[in-house]
């Protein structure tokens, strides 16, 4: 089964490297963007078990490691 | 004073650490891996270093949080041993939960590399006892990571409690925001835990403990700490 796990800040957290990629896709003339927030993708392959233990599985691995949940919010997509 | 320096793979400053604890303990510390699940018996105060452990891959010391013998300093300091938690360490020992809040990227974007100014805001702890209240030290800071924040009811209860030691800092004291290299809220450098036995700081104390150094303004805290195990015994 595959799954994907996706960070994000937390909104009102400073994200100074989202600015940084803000500024530099403003320098290249790309029109429209307003704000850049970065985040971290963790496509993860999950053996054995039906769809609602993976969902329990990756909340747990979101929970225990993969987010820093002071900051960060998480999302856990079982995408079959 | 009997010391155990907590090694992780990618960590870099363990024996300035180690060099720092002999010469003004007097005592060789125990260097102790990471994959051990146990302290070595007696230990006074464990020592997480600086360094880059695990290459800072996920987020900072977040791998090395949950290194297996992370467990036995969660549970010495449970039981009121003295942890000090030095720059990687600091990051690690936020990441472990023994210490609140998290290091951000640095507010310039910059690793920074340079001997900064801390203000020692209490003299009445046992990491403090070697200064004075008040008192400004310049010691090295090297981190990409160190700017320190938490959400609004953690800084207040930070502050209330007395619970920041050391602050970012002109070189006469002043808290001023061009004195906060990193941008850390409020010009945060170390703080300790409720029960105030877990420091963690983002300078390097033990790399300004000798002459050749060129200041030894980090010794204080090595040597409030010895005294406070001298008095305890």
């Amino acid at each position: 089964m595959k799954a994907r796990v996706t960070v994000t800040l937390k909104s009102g957290i400073l994200d100074p490297q989202g600015k940084a990629i803000e500024g530099a896709l403003k320098s290249l003339g790309i029109s429209g963007v307003a704000s850049v927030r970065q985040g971290k993708v963790f496509d993860i392959e999950i053996e054995g078990g039906g769809r609602a233990d993976a969902e329990a599985a990756l909340k747990h691995a979101a929970e225990r490691l993969l987010a820093n949940t002071v900051i960060e919010n998480y999302r856990v997509d079982v995408t079959g | 004073m009997k010391s155990a320096v907590i090694v992780f793979p990618g960590i870099n400053r363990e024996r300035d650490m180690a060099r720092a604890l002999k010469l003004i303990s007097g005592r060789e510390p125990a260097m102790v891996w990471h994959t051990e699940p146990e302290l070595p018996g007696r230990t006074d105060l464990v020592v997480i270093p600086g360094g880059f452990s695990y290459g800072d891959y996920l987020r900072c010391g977040a791998i090395a949080a949950r290194a297996p013998i992370m467990n036995a300093v969660r549970r010495f300091a449970q039981n009121g041993g003295l942890v000090l938690a030095v720059c990687n360490g600091f990051q690690i020992a936020c990441e472990a939960g023994l210490l609140p809040g998290v290091l951000m990227r640095n507010a310039q974007l910059r690793f920074i590399c340079r001997d900064v100014y801390l203000r020692v805001e209490r003299s009445d702890t046992a990491f403090t006892g070697g200064y004075n209240a008040g008192q400004v030290i310049r010691v090295p800071v090297a981190h990409g990571e160190g700017n320190y924040i938490a959400d609004g009811e953690t800084i207040a209860r930070l502050e209330g409690e007395g619970r920041v030691l050391f602050r970012y800092s002109s070189p006469d004291g002043m808290i001023d925001p061009n004195w906060n290299h990193n941008g850390a809220m409020n010009g945060i450098a170390g703080i300790v835990n409720e029960q105030g036995n877990v420091l963690g700081m983002m300078p390097h104390p033990e790399n300004h403990v000798e002459a050749s150094m060129g200041r030894t303004d980090g010794r204080g805290l090595f040597a409030g700490l010895v005294d406070h195990f001298q008095q305890a015994a």
